[in-house]
């Protein structure tokens, strides 16, 4: 099987949210992948493994994104494609799926994996719009994935349970982090991952101009949102359960 | 006048309750039609016109439930074609999310997720941050404008109208028709339903280990009108069922009292809660974030002062 996975440079998720002065969140310096797609590329690389078939990690990014893509490449993927232009900065989600589904038809593939959302925009709808520009059926919050004689049978989510989702590859899946455990480097495939081929395109490598990914959202303010008081913080001394006590009698609920 | 449409949502007794907190805003915004496709729709439409759709495009076709997103958003986008509206407003479930993912790709137009306004037909807010930071953006490019809305934005409110049902006769192609749910497994939970109860008491890593998740169910056993959640961390982690999870992919919830339990406040999490009226945070972090929004917060054991706080709850209900 030929597997494509969608990986995302986020910056640090346990630094602090810099916004710059266009309102966009700062990405200066090196990323880091994004743990929610550490699941898809574990699922990738087990539905590989399960099939001698390969996967090709793609990314968007700016040059700081080559930090996510190597650890996609040291975990086991075999080749990456990163997609980087001064002309994608602050390029919305539309923009995104545009420019990951042309560098992923370049060539042929039997599924694409991705995380349900990123980290850090936590817009989860992009891998549904590279889906309908790729032309394929998809199913989002995969918990399970197995592939049979072409087709794949997914556990998927629901508010109050699961599915069984039965899809014809290709397909695309987004899988949630009860997937797989994401699997860590060994210091033979950090070492690899530095020869592994990696390709670096541009817009019009992929047959779009600028238009294409004209930005359609804009931020017009910002503004600090009403925050309620800050409240008490006390040390458990053993009154702690008749302090709560009081607060729920309070609120009426005993 | 504007066209504004609710892509709305059927569950078990009808619309969604978020489906009906849409057609609340919509009304504000312009004229309103709904949108609701798969087995039950038309029953829907009395119920969607009360809330204010003046029209209700319908289609009971069992293929909208039987088959992932693809023949919604086809069927949609023949809609969308047909009629033009300006805006269209989508609840922030799993299926609407995808819906609204392709009918983007197929519309060229823009889509906003987690919206928790919509300010005019082509500006919408959201926050980030952790609820610190209200955004306002301004929707750009070509109608219809699509905008996702995150659950409790907004009070549904009956307007007492009927509304002009009609049928959506839309072909959907075989090629459509390739990812199917072949089954469907519910995993109920006894008590309240997290979304309705006045208490909630949610559990994550600080609880160390699933054994003591019971715990929890003791305490909303003690309280009565009390669910319990959980964060994703313990989720992902098997510990219980994912109909437990609050936050951002799980559940949002309002309680009168939340109680978070060994949480350290992602925003993931805080984001499915932070309405709650008053906060209860325990966690043996005093760096914790949830202890910023908490009302409340005990720096100390969970596994400490949980047993003592039954006792004391079980004591004072006599």
């Amino acid at each position: 099987m030929q597997v494509v996975v969608l990986v995302k440079s986020i910056p640090d998720p346990s630094g602090e949210t810099k916004l710059g002065p266009d309102f966009l969140v700062k990405r200066e310096g090196d990323g880091v992948l994004d743990p929610g797609d550490e699941f898809a590329v574990e699922a990738a690389l087990r539905l590989a493994e399960a099939s001698d078939g390969e996967v090709t990690a793609v990314s968007m990014g700016p040059a700081g994104a080559g930090a996510a893509i190597r650890r996609a490449l040291a975990m086991g993927a075999h080749r990456a494609v990163h997609v980087r232009d001064d002309v994608l900065h602050g390029a919305d989600a539309l923009a995104t799926a545009r420019v990951l589904a042309a560098a992923i038809a370049r060539s042929p593939f039997d599924a694409v994996l991705a995380g349900v959302e990123s980290t850090d925009g936590y817009t989860g709808t992009l891998p549904m719009t590279v889906a309908e520009l790729l032309g394929v059926p998809s199913a989002t919050f995969a918990r399970a994935i197995e592939v049979a004689d072409g087709v794949a049978r997914i556990e998927r989510q629901t508010e109050g349970g699961y599915d069984v989702v039965e899809c014809a590859l290709p397909g695309l899946f987004t899988v949630t982090a009860s997937a797989a455990e994401p699997r860590f480097p060994t210091l033979k495939g950090i070492m690899s991952a530095k020869s592994k081929p990696l390709e670096e395109l541009s817009l019009p490598d992929l047959n779009l101009s600028p238009d294409d990914v004209a930005p359609t959202q804009r931020v017009s303010a910002v503004e600090a949102a009403p925050q309620k008081g800050a409240g008490e913080v006390i040390v458990d001394d053993g009154s702690a359960a008749a302090r709560i006590a009081d607060l729920l009698a309070d609120a009426k609920v005993i | 006048m504007a066209s504004v449409w609710v892509y709305a949502e059927i569950g078990a007794d009808g619309p969604t309750p978020a489906s009906l907190e849409l057609l609340a805003k919509a009304r504000q915004l312009g004229d309103v039609a709904a949108v609701v496709l798969g087995p039950g729709a038309t029953d829907a439409a009395a119920s969607l016109g009360e809330h204010g759709a003046a029209t209700v495009y319908a289609s009971d076709d069992a293929v909208y439930a039987d088959c992932l997103a693809q023949p919604a958003a086809h069927a949609l986008h023949a809609l969308v074609e047909r009629h033009r509206p300006d805006l269209i407003l989508f609840p922030s479930s799993y299926d609407a999310r995808d819906v609204a993912g392709r009918l983007q790709a197929k519309t060229g137009s823009t889509l906003m997720s987690n919206a928790t306004d919509v300010v005019g037909l082509d500006a919408a807010r959201t926050q980030i941050a952790g609820g610190t930071m209200n955004v306002d953006v301004a929707l750009e490019g070509p109608a219809p404008k699509l905008v996702l809305v995150r659950p409790k934005s907004f009070a549904a409110e009956p307007a007492g109208g009927t509304a002009e049902v009609v049928s959506v006769e839309v072909e959907i192609p075989d090629e459509l028709r390739r990812a199917r749910r072949v089954e469907r497994h519910e995993e109920a939970s006894s008590g309240p339903k997290l979304e309705d109860a006045r208490v909630v008491i949610a559990g994550g890593r600080g609880l160390q280990d699933a054994s003591n998740f019971p715990l929890l169910d003791e305490l909303a056993g003690a309280l009565g009108n009390a669910a319990v959640g959980a964060s994703r961390a313990v989720v992902d982690a098997g510990w219980v069922p994912y109909s437990y999870q609050v936050g951002q992919t799980g559940k949002t919830v309002k309680p009168d009292v939340y109680l978070a339990v060994g949480i350290s406040g992602a925003l993931q999490h805080v984001v499915g809660m932070k309405g709650a009226k008053r906060i209860v945070a325990i966690n043996k972090d005093a760096d914790a974030p949830i202890f910023k929004l908490a009302d409340l917060g005990v720096v100390g054991d969970a596994l400490k002062v949980l047993p003592a706080l039954i006792a004391e709850v079980k004591a004072r209900r006599g």
